[in-house]
Protein backbone atom coordinates (compact mmCIF):
# COMPACT_ATOMS: atom_id res chain seq x y z
CA UNK A 1 0.00 0.00 0.00
CA UNK A 2 1.38 3.43 -0.91
CA UNK A 3 2.30 5.89 1.83
CA UNK A 4 -0.81 7.70 3.09
CA UNK A 5 -1.02 11.37 2.07
CA UNK A 6 -2.36 12.35 5.48
CA UNK A 7 -1.76 10.30 8.61
CA UNK A 8 -2.97 11.07 12.12
CA UNK A 9 -1.34 9.08 14.91
CA UNK A 10 -3.01 9.03 18.29
CA UNK A 11 -3.82 12.73 18.10
CA UNK A 12 -5.29 14.47 21.13
CA UNK A 13 -6.35 18.08 21.54
CA UNK A 14 -7.35 19.56 24.83
CA UNK A 15 -8.19 23.27 24.79
CA UNK A 16 -6.86 25.24 27.77
CA UNK A 17 -10.27 26.40 28.88
CA UNK A 18 -11.79 22.93 29.09
CA UNK A 19 -10.99 19.72 30.89
CA UNK A 20 -12.65 17.49 28.29
CA UNK A 21 -10.66 16.73 25.16
CA UNK A 22 -12.08 18.05 21.89
CA UNK A 23 -10.27 15.16 20.18
CA UNK A 24 -8.90 12.15 22.03
CA UNK A 25 -6.48 9.59 20.64
CA UNK A 26 -7.59 9.89 17.01
CA UNK A 27 -5.74 7.87 14.37
CA UNK A 28 -6.61 7.72 10.69
CA UNK A 29 -5.07 7.66 7.25
CA UNK A 30 -6.13 9.30 4.04
CA UNK A 31 -4.67 7.82 0.86
CA UNK A 32 -3.38 9.88 -2.03
CA UNK A 33 -6.31 11.02 -4.18
CA UNK A 34 -8.90 9.88 -1.69
CA UNK A 35 -11.90 11.84 -0.41
CA UNK A 36 -12.48 11.15 3.27
CA UNK A 37 -15.56 12.69 4.81
CA UNK A 38 -15.79 13.34 8.55
CA UNK A 39 -19.35 13.33 9.84
CA UNK A 40 -20.68 13.49 13.33
CA UNK A 41 -22.80 15.54 15.69
CA UNK A 42 -22.03 19.18 16.37
CA UNK A 43 -19.04 19.63 18.67
CA UNK A 44 -17.57 16.18 18.06
CA UNK A 45 -14.24 17.65 16.95
CA UNK A 46 -14.50 17.68 13.15
CA UNK A 47 -13.27 21.23 12.71
CA UNK A 48 -10.61 20.76 15.37
CA UNK A 49 -9.29 17.66 13.60
CA UNK A 50 -9.13 19.51 10.32
CA UNK A 51 -7.39 22.53 11.80
CA UNK A 52 -4.73 20.33 13.34
CA UNK A 53 -3.79 19.12 9.87
CA UNK A 54 -2.85 22.63 8.75
CA UNK A 55 -1.69 23.65 12.23
CA UNK A 56 -4.29 26.33 12.84
CA UNK A 57 -4.67 24.28 16.01
CA UNK A 58 -1.67 22.55 17.55
CA UNK A 59 -2.29 19.05 18.90
CA UNK A 60 -1.72 18.51 22.61
CA UNK A 61 -0.13 15.17 21.80
CA UNK A 62 0.26 12.78 18.88
CA UNK A 63 1.65 13.21 15.39
CA UNK A 64 0.26 14.31 12.06
CA UNK A 65 2.02 13.60 8.80
CA UNK A 66 1.24 15.23 5.48
CA UNK A 67 2.98 13.65 2.52
CA UNK A 68 5.30 11.81 4.87
CA UNK A 69 6.50 14.80 6.92
CA UNK A 70 5.49 15.63 10.46
CA UNK A 71 3.55 18.90 10.23
CA UNK A 72 5.05 20.13 13.49
CA UNK A 73 8.48 19.99 11.89
CA UNK A 74 7.43 22.18 8.99
CA UNK A 75 7.08 25.93 8.81
CA UNK A 76 3.37 26.53 9.45
CA UNK A 77 3.06 29.21 6.76
CA UNK A 78 4.70 27.04 4.08
CA UNK A 79 2.61 24.06 5.10
CA UNK A 80 -0.63 26.00 4.79
CA UNK A 81 0.17 27.37 1.36
CA UNK A 82 0.40 23.80 0.13
CA UNK A 83 -2.99 22.84 1.56
CA UNK A 84 -6.21 24.23 0.09
CA UNK A 85 -8.51 25.30 2.90
CA UNK A 86 -12.20 26.09 2.82
CA UNK A 87 -13.38 27.23 6.25
CA UNK A 88 -16.79 26.57 7.71
CA UNK A 89 -17.99 30.13 7.10
CA UNK A 90 -16.22 30.51 3.71
CA UNK A 91 -14.22 33.54 4.88
CA UNK A 92 -13.88 35.48 1.64
CA UNK A 93 -11.88 38.65 2.22
CA UNK A 94 -14.49 41.43 2.08
CA UNK A 95 -12.05 44.07 0.80
CA UNK A 96 -10.92 42.03 -2.18
CA UNK A 97 -12.82 41.40 -5.39
CA UNK A 98 -13.71 37.86 -6.39
CA UNK A 99 -10.70 37.75 -8.72
CA UNK A 100 -8.38 39.08 -6.01
CA UNK A 101 -9.75 36.57 -3.54
CA UNK A 102 -9.08 33.72 -5.93
CA UNK A 103 -5.57 35.05 -6.56
CA UNK A 104 -4.67 35.04 -2.85
CA UNK A 105 -2.40 32.02 -2.60
CA UNK A 106 -0.84 32.33 -6.08
CA UNK A 107 0.03 35.90 -5.12
CA UNK A 108 1.53 34.86 -1.79
CA UNK A 109 3.52 32.30 -3.74
CA UNK A 110 4.86 35.05 -5.96
CA UNK A 111 3.32 33.99 -9.26
CA UNK A 112 3.59 36.65 -11.93
CA UNK A 113 0.54 38.54 -13.13
CA UNK A 114 0.05 36.72 -16.43
CA UNK A 115 0.11 33.31 -14.84
CA UNK A 116 -2.35 34.37 -12.15
CA UNK A 117 -4.75 35.75 -14.75
CA UNK A 118 -4.53 32.55 -16.73
CA UNK A 119 -5.24 30.51 -13.63
CA UNK A 120 -8.26 32.64 -12.78
CA UNK A 121 -9.82 32.15 -16.20
CA UNK A 122 -9.18 28.45 -15.78
CA UNK A 123 -10.99 28.46 -12.42
CA UNK A 124 -13.83 30.46 -13.92
CA UNK A 125 -14.39 27.76 -16.49
CA UNK A 126 -13.88 24.84 -14.07
CA UNK A 127 -16.43 26.29 -11.65
CA UNK A 128 -18.72 27.59 -14.32
CA UNK A 129 -18.59 31.11 -12.86
CA UNK A 130 -19.74 34.29 -14.53
CA UNK A 131 -16.82 36.39 -15.86
CA UNK A 132 -18.63 39.56 -14.81
CA UNK A 133 -18.56 38.36 -11.23
CA UNK A 134 -14.77 38.68 -11.02
CA UNK A 135 -14.78 42.40 -10.33
CA UNK A 136 -17.45 42.22 -7.65
CA UNK A 137 -16.88 42.19 -3.92
CA UNK A 138 -17.99 39.21 -1.82
CA UNK A 139 -20.87 41.22 -0.34
CA UNK A 140 -22.30 41.41 -3.85
CA UNK A 141 -22.59 37.65 -4.32
CA UNK A 142 -25.31 35.18 -3.45
CA UNK A 143 -24.65 32.46 -0.89
CA UNK A 144 -24.15 29.82 -3.57
CA UNK A 145 -21.74 31.99 -5.53
CA UNK A 146 -19.73 32.68 -2.40
CA UNK A 147 -19.41 29.00 -1.66
CA UNK A 148 -18.15 28.33 -5.16
CA UNK A 149 -15.66 31.18 -5.01
CA UNK A 150 -14.47 29.86 -1.64
CA UNK A 151 -13.78 26.44 -3.11
CA UNK A 152 -12.22 27.92 -6.26
CA UNK A 153 -9.93 30.06 -4.12
CA UNK A 154 -8.77 27.02 -2.16
CA UNK A 155 -7.93 25.26 -5.42
CA UNK A 156 -6.18 28.22 -7.00
CA UNK A 157 -2.57 27.23 -6.41
CA UNK A 158 -3.41 23.62 -7.28
CA UNK A 159 -2.56 22.15 -3.87
CA UNK A 160 -2.41 18.35 -3.69
CA UNK A 161 -4.33 18.35 -0.39
CA UNK A 162 -7.62 20.08 0.38
CA UNK A 163 -9.38 20.59 3.69
CA UNK A 164 -13.02 21.52 3.30
CA UNK A 165 -15.10 22.35 6.36
CA UNK A 166 -18.78 22.21 5.46
CA UNK A 167 -18.13 23.99 2.17
CA UNK A 168 -21.75 23.68 1.06
CA UNK A 169 -23.27 24.33 4.46
CA UNK A 170 -25.01 27.62 3.95
CA UNK A 171 -27.07 27.07 0.81
CA UNK A 172 -30.48 25.67 -0.01
CA UNK A 173 -30.83 21.98 -0.95
CA UNK A 174 -31.10 22.58 -4.69
CA UNK A 175 -27.98 24.72 -4.96
CA UNK A 176 -26.24 22.35 -2.56
CA UNK A 177 -26.93 19.41 -4.81
CA UNK A 178 -25.60 21.28 -7.80
CA UNK A 179 -22.43 22.20 -5.90
CA UNK A 180 -21.98 18.55 -4.89
CA UNK A 181 -22.33 17.35 -8.47
CA UNK A 182 -19.84 19.95 -9.57
CA UNK A 183 -17.50 18.93 -6.77
CA UNK A 184 -17.65 15.27 -7.82
CA UNK A 185 -17.07 16.19 -11.41
CA UNK A 186 -14.02 18.31 -10.56
CA UNK A 187 -12.62 15.76 -8.12
CA UNK A 188 -12.86 13.02 -10.75
CA UNK A 189 -10.58 15.08 -12.93
CA UNK A 190 -8.18 16.50 -10.33
CA UNK A 191 -7.83 13.57 -7.91
CA UNK A 192 -6.92 15.67 -4.88
CA UNK A 193 -6.50 14.23 -1.42
CA UNK A 194 -9.47 15.68 0.41
CA UNK A 195 -10.67 15.80 3.98
CA UNK A 196 -14.25 17.02 3.89
CA UNK A 197 -16.41 17.83 6.89
CA UNK A 198 -20.18 17.81 6.91
CA UNK A 199 -22.97 16.90 9.24
CA UNK A 200 -25.19 15.84 6.40
CA UNK A 201 -24.92 12.06 6.08
CA UNK A 202 -26.45 12.13 2.59
CA UNK A 203 -23.79 14.53 1.41
CA UNK A 204 -21.17 12.22 2.91
CA UNK A 205 -22.61 9.17 1.19
CA UNK A 206 -22.70 10.98 -2.10
CA UNK A 207 -19.17 12.31 -2.27
CA UNK A 208 -17.00 10.14 0.00
CA UNK A 209 -14.59 7.40 -0.92
CA UNK A 210 -14.60 6.63 2.78
CA UNK A 211 -16.62 8.08 5.65
CA UNK A 212 -15.39 8.47 9.21
CA UNK A 213 -18.31 8.67 11.60
CA UNK A 214 -17.15 10.52 14.70
CA UNK A 215 -18.62 10.63 18.16
CA UNK A 216 -17.99 13.29 20.80
CA UNK A 217 -14.27 13.59 21.52
CA UNK A 218 -13.30 12.69 17.99
CA UNK A 219 -13.90 9.00 18.64
CA UNK A 220 -14.20 7.04 15.39
CA UNK A 221 -17.30 4.86 15.48
CA UNK A 222 -16.81 3.56 11.97
CA UNK A 223 -14.40 4.34 9.14
CA UNK A 224 -15.44 2.62 5.94
CA UNK A 225 -16.84 3.08 2.45
CA UNK A 226 -20.37 4.52 2.21
CA UNK A 227 -21.59 1.20 0.84
CA UNK A 228 -20.19 -0.71 3.82
CA UNK A 229 -21.49 1.75 6.36
CA UNK A 230 -24.98 1.42 4.90
CA UNK A 231 -24.80 -2.34 4.57
CA UNK A 232 -23.13 -3.05 7.88
CA UNK A 233 -23.34 -0.24 10.42
CA UNK A 234 -20.75 -1.00 13.11
CA UNK A 235 -22.99 -0.16 16.08
CA UNK A 236 -26.12 1.59 17.25
CA UNK A 237 -24.53 5.01 17.10
CA UNK A 238 -23.77 4.58 13.41
CA UNK A 239 -27.15 3.02 12.74
CA UNK A 240 -28.87 5.97 14.38
CA UNK A 241 -26.67 8.47 12.61
CA UNK A 242 -27.22 6.95 9.21
CA UNK A 243 -30.91 7.04 9.98
CA UNK A 244 -33.87 5.37 8.40
CA UNK A 245 -33.95 4.57 4.69
CA UNK A 246 -30.58 2.85 4.84
CA UNK A 247 -31.68 0.56 2.04
CA UNK A 248 -32.82 3.41 -0.14
CA UNK A 249 -29.58 5.27 0.47
CA UNK A 250 -27.64 2.22 -0.66
CA UNK A 251 -29.68 2.11 -3.84
CA UNK A 252 -28.55 5.66 -4.49
CA UNK A 253 -24.95 4.41 -4.47
CA UNK A 254 -25.48 1.66 -7.04
CA UNK A 255 -25.62 2.22 -10.74
CA UNK A 256 -27.91 0.32 -13.07
CA UNK A 257 -24.88 -0.79 -15.10
CA UNK A 258 -23.51 -2.58 -12.02
CA UNK A 259 -26.29 -5.11 -11.99
CA UNK A 260 -27.62 -7.47 -14.63
CA UNK A 261 -30.78 -6.17 -16.21
CA UNK A 262 -33.62 -8.56 -16.99
CA UNK A 263 -34.96 -9.59 -20.33
CA UNK A 264 -38.29 -8.07 -21.32
CA UNK A 265 -40.63 -8.69 -24.23
CA UNK A 266 -39.13 -7.30 -27.44
CA UNK A 267 -40.25 -7.29 -31.03
CA UNK A 268 -39.12 -5.72 -34.31
CA UNK A 269 -41.23 -3.62 -36.68
CA UNK A 270 -40.87 -6.39 -39.30
CA UNK A 271 -42.38 -9.12 -37.08
CA UNK A 272 -45.94 -10.35 -37.38
CA UNK A 273 -48.47 -9.34 -34.75
CA UNK A 274 -48.96 -12.98 -33.92
CA UNK A 275 -45.31 -13.48 -32.96
CA UNK A 276 -45.35 -10.28 -30.97
CA UNK A 277 -48.47 -11.34 -29.07
CA UNK A 278 -46.87 -14.66 -28.25
CA UNK A 279 -43.75 -12.98 -26.95
CA UNK A 280 -45.89 -10.67 -24.89
CA UNK A 281 -47.86 -13.57 -23.42
CA UNK A 282 -44.61 -15.34 -22.48
CA UNK A 283 -43.75 -12.46 -20.12
CA UNK A 284 -47.35 -11.97 -19.03
CA UNK A 285 -47.20 -8.31 -20.10
CA UNK A 286 -49.79 -6.28 -21.94
CA UNK A 287 -47.24 -4.22 -23.88
CA UNK A 288 -44.03 -4.92 -25.80
CA UNK A 289 -40.92 -2.89 -26.67
CA UNK A 290 -40.30 -2.25 -30.33
CA UNK A 291 -36.61 -2.41 -31.23
CA UNK A 292 -35.10 -2.04 -34.68
CA UNK A 293 -31.43 -2.99 -35.09
CA UNK A 294 -30.88 -2.43 -31.38
CA UNK A 295 -32.55 0.97 -31.36
CA UNK A 296 -35.50 1.43 -29.03
CA UNK A 297 -38.42 2.89 -31.00
CA UNK A 298 -41.08 2.77 -28.28
CA UNK A 299 -43.82 0.40 -27.25
CA UNK A 300 -47.11 -0.99 -28.51
CA UNK A 301 -49.89 -2.60 -26.44
CA UNK A 302 -51.87 -5.79 -26.82
CA UNK A 303 -55.10 -4.23 -28.11
CA UNK A 304 -53.14 -2.40 -30.83
CA UNK A 305 -51.47 -5.60 -31.97
CA UNK A 306 -54.69 -7.60 -31.98
CA UNK A 307 -56.13 -5.29 -34.63
CA UNK A 308 -52.99 -5.33 -36.81
CA UNK A 309 -51.33 -7.69 -39.23
CA UNK A 310 -47.74 -6.70 -38.55
CA UNK A 311 -46.04 -4.78 -35.78
CA UNK A 312 -45.18 -1.97 -38.19
CA UNK A 313 -48.93 -1.34 -38.74
CA UNK A 314 -49.07 0.12 -35.23
CA UNK A 315 -47.28 3.37 -34.44
CA UNK A 316 -44.97 2.71 -31.46
CA UNK A 317 -45.49 5.12 -28.61
CA UNK A 318 -42.41 6.63 -26.97
CA UNK A 319 -41.55 5.72 -23.40
CA UNK A 320 -42.29 8.59 -21.08
CA UNK A 321 -39.21 7.62 -19.08
CA UNK A 322 -36.42 5.14 -19.24
CA UNK A 323 -33.26 4.68 -17.19
CA UNK A 324 -29.66 4.42 -18.40
CA UNK A 325 -26.65 2.53 -17.10
CA UNK A 326 -25.54 5.75 -15.40
CA UNK A 327 -28.79 6.05 -13.45
CA UNK A 328 -28.78 4.93 -9.83
CA UNK A 329 -30.91 2.05 -8.66
CA UNK A 330 -32.82 4.59 -6.63
CA UNK A 331 -33.76 6.45 -9.79
CA UNK A 332 -34.71 3.13 -11.39
CA UNK A 333 -36.91 2.36 -8.40
CA UNK A 334 -38.57 5.72 -8.75
CA UNK A 335 -39.18 5.05 -12.42
CA UNK A 336 -40.73 1.68 -11.57
CA UNK A 337 -43.14 2.89 -8.94
CA UNK A 338 -44.30 5.84 -11.00
CA UNK A 339 -44.82 3.89 -14.22
CA UNK A 340 -48.21 2.42 -14.94
CA UNK A 341 -46.67 -0.93 -15.76
CA UNK A 342 -44.37 -1.22 -12.70
CA UNK A 343 -41.36 -1.75 -14.96
CA UNK A 344 -38.35 0.43 -15.77
CA UNK A 345 -36.99 0.16 -19.30
CA UNK A 346 -33.21 0.36 -19.54
CA UNK A 347 -31.55 1.91 -22.58
CA UNK A 348 -28.36 3.83 -23.30
CA UNK A 349 -28.24 7.58 -23.81
CA UNK A 350 -28.34 6.83 -27.53
CA UNK A 351 -31.61 4.87 -27.19
CA UNK A 352 -29.96 1.43 -27.50
CA UNK A 353 -32.26 -1.09 -25.81
CA UNK A 354 -30.74 -2.96 -22.84
CA UNK A 355 -33.60 -4.67 -21.01
CA UNK A 356 -35.92 -4.00 -18.10
CA UNK A 357 -35.83 -3.70 -14.31
CA UNK A 358 -38.59 -4.76 -11.93
CA UNK A 359 -39.32 -4.16 -8.27
CA UNK A 360 -38.41 -7.74 -7.48
CA UNK A 361 -34.97 -7.44 -9.04
CA UNK A 362 -34.19 -4.25 -7.14
CA UNK A 363 -35.37 -5.51 -3.77
CA UNK A 364 -33.02 -8.46 -4.26
CA UNK A 365 -30.16 -5.95 -4.59
CA UNK A 366 -31.04 -4.38 -1.26
CA UNK A 367 -30.92 -7.70 0.54
CA UNK A 368 -27.54 -8.90 -0.75
CA UNK B 1 -6.02 100.24 15.39
CA UNK B 2 -7.93 99.47 18.56
CA UNK B 3 -11.59 99.87 18.08
CA UNK B 4 -14.31 99.29 20.61
CA UNK B 5 -17.85 98.17 20.10
CA UNK B 6 -19.77 101.39 19.94
CA UNK B 7 -23.49 101.93 19.86
CA UNK B 8 -24.68 102.20 16.25
CA UNK B 9 -21.59 100.68 14.74
CA UNK B 10 -22.25 97.52 12.64
CA UNK B 11 -21.75 94.25 14.54
CA UNK B 12 -19.50 92.89 11.82
CA UNK B 13 -16.95 95.21 10.39
CA UNK B 14 -16.58 93.92 6.82
CA UNK B 15 -14.07 96.60 5.96
CA UNK B 16 -11.74 95.42 8.70
CA UNK B 17 -11.94 91.84 7.41
CA UNK B 18 -11.18 92.95 3.88
CA UNK B 19 -8.15 94.88 5.15
CA UNK B 20 -6.81 91.82 6.94
CA UNK B 21 -7.19 89.10 4.29
CA UNK B 22 -3.45 88.39 4.35
CA UNK B 23 -3.59 87.79 8.08
CA UNK B 24 -6.62 85.55 7.64
CA UNK B 25 -4.76 83.36 5.15
CA UNK B 26 -1.67 83.12 7.30
CA UNK B 27 -3.68 82.10 10.35
CA UNK B 28 -5.80 79.66 8.38
CA UNK B 29 -2.68 77.95 7.05
CA UNK B 30 -1.08 77.94 10.48
CA UNK B 31 -4.25 76.43 11.92
CA UNK B 32 -4.32 73.70 9.30
CA UNK B 33 -0.65 73.01 9.79
CA UNK B 34 -0.91 72.70 13.57
CA UNK B 35 -3.87 70.38 13.16
CA UNK B 36 -2.23 68.23 10.53
CA UNK B 37 0.96 67.95 12.55
CA UNK B 38 -0.92 66.97 15.70
CA UNK B 39 -3.02 64.29 13.99
CA UNK B 40 -0.05 62.97 12.01
CA UNK B 41 2.17 62.66 15.07
CA UNK B 42 -0.79 61.27 16.97
CA UNK B 43 -1.18 58.56 14.34
CA UNK B 44 2.52 57.74 14.42
CA UNK B 45 2.31 57.17 18.16
CA UNK B 46 -1.11 55.55 18.22
CA UNK B 47 -0.57 53.02 15.47
CA UNK B 48 2.17 50.95 17.05
CA UNK B 49 0.55 51.28 20.48
CA UNK B 50 -2.82 50.15 19.15
CA UNK B 51 -1.30 47.23 17.27
CA UNK B 52 0.58 46.24 20.41
CA UNK B 53 -2.61 46.51 22.46
CA UNK B 54 -4.44 44.42 19.86
CA UNK B 55 -1.84 41.66 19.98
CA UNK B 56 -1.43 41.71 23.74
CA UNK B 57 -4.90 42.16 25.07
CA UNK B 58 -3.76 42.77 28.61
CA UNK B 59 -1.83 45.90 27.65
CA UNK B 60 -4.94 47.65 26.36
CA UNK B 61 -6.21 48.47 29.86
CA UNK B 62 -3.13 50.43 30.96
CA UNK B 63 -2.73 52.11 27.56
CA UNK B 64 -6.36 53.22 27.57
CA UNK B 65 -6.02 54.43 31.17
CA UNK B 66 -2.97 56.59 30.49
CA UNK B 67 -4.31 58.13 27.29
CA UNK B 68 -7.68 58.60 28.98
CA UNK B 69 -5.97 60.50 31.77
CA UNK B 70 -4.18 62.73 29.24
CA UNK B 71 -7.53 63.37 27.60
CA UNK B 72 -9.09 64.63 30.83
CA UNK B 73 -6.36 67.12 31.75
CA UNK B 74 -7.77 70.60 31.11
CA UNK B 75 -5.88 72.09 28.19
CA UNK B 76 -5.17 75.33 30.03
CA UNK B 77 -3.63 73.45 32.94
CA UNK B 78 -1.50 71.40 30.60
CA UNK B 79 -0.12 74.46 28.83
CA UNK B 80 0.52 76.21 32.13
CA UNK B 81 2.45 73.17 33.23
CA UNK B 82 4.48 72.88 30.02
CA UNK B 83 5.39 76.49 29.33
CA UNK B 84 8.15 76.71 31.97
CA UNK B 85 9.88 73.77 30.26
CA UNK B 86 9.18 74.17 26.58
CA UNK B 87 8.30 77.87 26.51
CA UNK B 88 5.87 79.47 24.10
CA UNK B 89 6.73 77.20 21.19
CA UNK B 90 5.10 75.01 18.58
CA UNK B 91 6.45 72.14 20.64
CA UNK B 92 4.35 73.15 23.64
CA UNK B 93 1.26 73.46 21.48
CA UNK B 94 1.85 70.12 19.79
CA UNK B 95 2.52 68.22 23.01
CA UNK B 96 -0.89 69.30 24.18
CA UNK B 97 -2.68 68.73 20.90
CA UNK B 98 -1.09 65.35 20.24
CA UNK B 99 -1.88 64.05 23.69
CA UNK B 100 -5.57 64.79 23.16
CA UNK B 101 -5.65 62.80 19.90
CA UNK B 102 -4.12 59.65 21.37
CA UNK B 103 -7.17 58.31 23.18
CA UNK B 104 -9.43 58.71 20.16
CA UNK B 105 -6.94 57.40 17.62
CA UNK B 106 -5.85 54.37 19.64
CA UNK B 107 -9.42 53.48 20.36
CA UNK B 108 -10.24 53.79 16.65
CA UNK B 109 -7.43 51.49 15.54
CA UNK B 110 -8.06 48.93 18.29
CA UNK B 111 -11.79 48.74 17.67
CA UNK B 112 -11.15 48.62 13.93
CA UNK B 113 -8.80 45.68 14.37
CA UNK B 114 -11.08 43.82 16.74
CA UNK B 115 -13.98 44.34 14.33
CA UNK B 116 -12.23 42.34 11.61
CA UNK B 117 -14.47 39.31 10.95
CA UNK B 118 -12.85 36.28 12.54
CA UNK B 119 -13.63 34.14 9.51
CA UNK B 120 -11.60 36.45 7.26
CA UNK B 121 -8.73 36.27 9.71
CA UNK B 122 -8.91 32.50 9.97
CA UNK B 123 -9.20 32.01 6.23
CA UNK B 124 -6.18 34.25 5.68
CA UNK B 125 -4.10 32.34 8.20
CA UNK B 126 -5.31 29.06 6.75
CA UNK B 127 -4.18 30.12 3.28
CA UNK B 128 -0.70 30.82 4.58
CA UNK B 129 -0.47 34.50 5.50
CA UNK B 130 2.24 35.18 8.05
CA UNK B 131 1.29 37.28 11.10
CA UNK B 132 2.63 40.48 9.58
CA UNK B 133 1.07 39.81 6.16
CA UNK B 134 -2.19 39.24 7.97
CA UNK B 135 -1.87 42.59 9.74
CA UNK B 136 -0.91 44.66 6.71
CA UNK B 137 -2.93 42.99 4.00
CA UNK B 138 -6.06 41.92 5.81
CA UNK B 139 -6.56 43.37 9.27
CA UNK B 140 -5.54 46.98 8.61
CA UNK B 141 -7.33 47.28 5.26
CA UNK B 142 -10.48 45.88 6.83
CA UNK B 143 -10.19 48.28 9.79
CA UNK B 144 -9.78 51.32 7.56
CA UNK B 145 -13.37 52.58 7.78
CA UNK B 146 -13.26 52.52 11.59
CA UNK B 147 -9.74 53.96 11.72
CA UNK B 148 -10.76 56.83 9.45
CA UNK B 149 -13.83 57.43 11.61
CA UNK B 150 -11.40 57.84 14.53
CA UNK B 151 -9.20 60.18 12.50
CA UNK B 152 -12.25 62.31 11.67
CA UNK B 153 -13.18 62.76 15.32
CA UNK B 154 -9.57 63.42 16.30
CA UNK B 155 -9.14 65.98 13.52
CA UNK B 156 -12.33 67.87 14.25
CA UNK B 157 -11.52 67.91 17.96
CA UNK B 158 -8.00 69.15 17.25
CA UNK B 159 -9.22 71.94 14.98
CA UNK B 160 -11.28 73.17 17.92
CA UNK B 161 -8.42 72.81 20.37
CA UNK B 162 -5.89 74.63 18.21
CA UNK B 163 -7.77 77.87 18.94
CA UNK B 164 -6.91 77.43 22.63
CA UNK B 165 -3.20 77.40 21.84
CA UNK B 166 -3.60 81.06 20.94
CA UNK B 167 -3.08 81.57 24.64
CA UNK B 168 0.56 80.54 24.24
CA UNK B 169 1.03 82.62 21.14
CA UNK B 170 0.27 79.98 18.51
CA UNK B 171 -3.31 79.09 17.81
CA UNK B 172 -3.97 79.85 14.14
CA UNK B 173 -7.49 81.21 13.94
CA UNK B 174 -7.62 81.31 17.74
CA UNK B 175 -5.56 84.48 17.39
CA UNK B 176 -8.62 86.32 16.07
CA UNK B 177 -10.88 84.95 18.78
CA UNK B 178 -8.49 86.06 21.49
CA UNK B 179 -8.02 89.45 19.85
CA UNK B 180 -11.79 89.95 19.71
CA UNK B 181 -12.10 89.20 23.40
CA UNK B 182 -9.12 91.34 24.39
CA UNK B 183 -10.30 94.35 22.46
CA UNK B 184 -14.01 93.84 22.79
CA UNK B 185 -14.19 93.55 19.01
CA UNK B 186 -16.77 90.86 18.01
CA UNK B 187 -15.85 90.93 14.34
CA UNK B 188 -12.52 89.25 15.04
CA UNK B 189 -13.97 86.66 17.45
CA UNK B 190 -16.71 85.75 15.03
CA UNK B 191 -14.30 85.55 12.13
CA UNK B 192 -12.02 83.19 14.06
CA UNK B 193 -14.87 81.00 15.26
CA UNK B 194 -16.65 80.72 11.94
CA UNK B 195 -13.49 80.01 9.98
CA UNK B 196 -12.43 77.35 12.48
CA UNK B 197 -15.87 75.78 12.27
CA UNK B 198 -15.79 75.94 8.47
CA UNK B 199 -12.36 74.35 8.42
CA UNK B 200 -13.61 71.48 10.60
CA UNK B 201 -16.60 70.88 8.36
CA UNK B 202 -14.48 71.00 5.21
CA UNK B 203 -11.78 68.65 6.51
CA UNK B 204 -14.39 66.23 7.82
CA UNK B 205 -16.06 66.19 4.42
CA UNK B 206 -12.73 65.56 2.69
CA UNK B 207 -11.97 62.67 5.03
CA UNK B 208 -15.34 61.12 4.22
CA UNK B 209 -14.43 61.33 0.53
CA UNK B 210 -11.04 59.78 1.16
CA UNK B 211 -12.64 56.97 3.11
CA UNK B 212 -15.01 56.20 0.23
CA UNK B 213 -12.13 56.26 -2.18
CA UNK B 214 -9.86 53.89 -0.29
CA UNK B 215 -12.56 51.45 0.84
CA UNK B 216 -14.83 50.97 -2.18
CA UNK B 217 -15.75 47.51 -0.91
CA UNK B 218 -17.46 48.96 2.15
CA UNK B 219 -19.88 51.01 0.09
CA UNK B 220 -21.24 48.64 -2.52
CA UNK B 221 -24.88 47.78 -2.46
CA UNK B 222 -25.53 44.09 -2.19
CA UNK B 223 -26.81 43.04 -5.57
CA UNK B 224 -26.80 39.31 -5.60
CA UNK B 225 -27.98 37.02 -8.32
CA UNK B 226 -27.87 33.26 -8.48
N1 LIG C 1 -10.73 27.58 20.53
C1 LIG C 1 -11.41 26.74 21.34
N2 LIG C 1 -11.32 26.88 22.68
C2 LIG C 1 -11.97 26.03 23.51
N3 LIG C 1 -12.75 25.03 23.10
C3 LIG C 1 -12.88 24.85 21.77
C4 LIG C 1 -12.23 25.69 20.82
N4 LIG C 1 -12.54 25.27 19.58
C5 LIG C 1 -13.36 24.22 19.75
N5 LIG C 1 -13.57 23.94 21.06
C6 LIG C 1 -14.39 22.86 21.60
O1 LIG C 1 -13.95 21.65 21.05
C7 LIG C 1 -15.05 20.81 20.73
C8 LIG C 1 -15.00 20.42 19.26
O2 LIG C 1 -15.23 21.56 18.47
P1 LIG C 1 -15.23 21.54 16.89
O3 LIG C 1 -15.32 22.93 16.43
O4 LIG C 1 -14.07 20.73 16.42
O5 LIG C 1 -16.58 20.76 16.60
P2 LIG C 1 -17.25 20.39 15.20
O6 LIG C 1 -17.35 18.91 15.16
O7 LIG C 1 -16.55 21.06 14.08
O8 LIG C 1 -18.71 20.98 15.39
P3 LIG C 1 -19.69 21.68 14.32
O9 LIG C 1 -20.34 20.55 13.58
O10 LIG C 1 -20.67 22.39 15.18
O11 LIG C 1 -18.89 22.58 13.46
C9 LIG C 1 -16.29 21.56 21.13
O12 LIG C 1 -16.73 21.10 22.37
C10 LIG C 1 -15.84 23.00 21.21
O13 LIG C 1 -16.57 23.70 22.16
MG1 LIG D 1 -17.08 22.58 12.74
Amino acid sequence: MPEAMIRLEDVTKRFDSTDQSAVEGLSMEVADGETVVLVGPSGCGKTTTMKMINRLVEPTSGHIFVDGTDVLEQDAVRLRRGIGYVIQSIGLLPHRTVAQNMATVPKLEGWEGGRIEERISELVSIFDLDERMLERYPSELSGGQRQRVGVARALAADPPVMLMDEPFGAVDPIVRERLQDQFLDIQRRLQKTIVFVTHDIDEAIKIADRIAILNVGGKIEQFATPEEILRQPANDFVRKFVGVERGLKRLALMKVEEIRVEDGPVTAPGSSSKDALEELARFDFDWISVVEDGELLGWVDRSGLEKAERVSDVDPRPFSAYVTGESTLREALDSIVTSRTQVAVVATEGQRYKGILTLEKISKEIVT
Amino acid sequence: MIRAQVEGQPYIDWGWIADHMDDVWTRLIEHSYLTFLAVAIGMLISFPLAIFAHRHRRSYGPIAAVTGLLYTIPSLALFAFLVPYTRLSVLTAEIGLVSYTLLILIRGVVSGLSGVPSDAREAALGMGYSRSELLWRVELPLSTPVIIAGIRIATVTTIGLVTVTALIGKGGLGFFILMGIDRNFPTASLLGSILSLGLAVLVDFLLVRVERLVTPWAHRERRATI
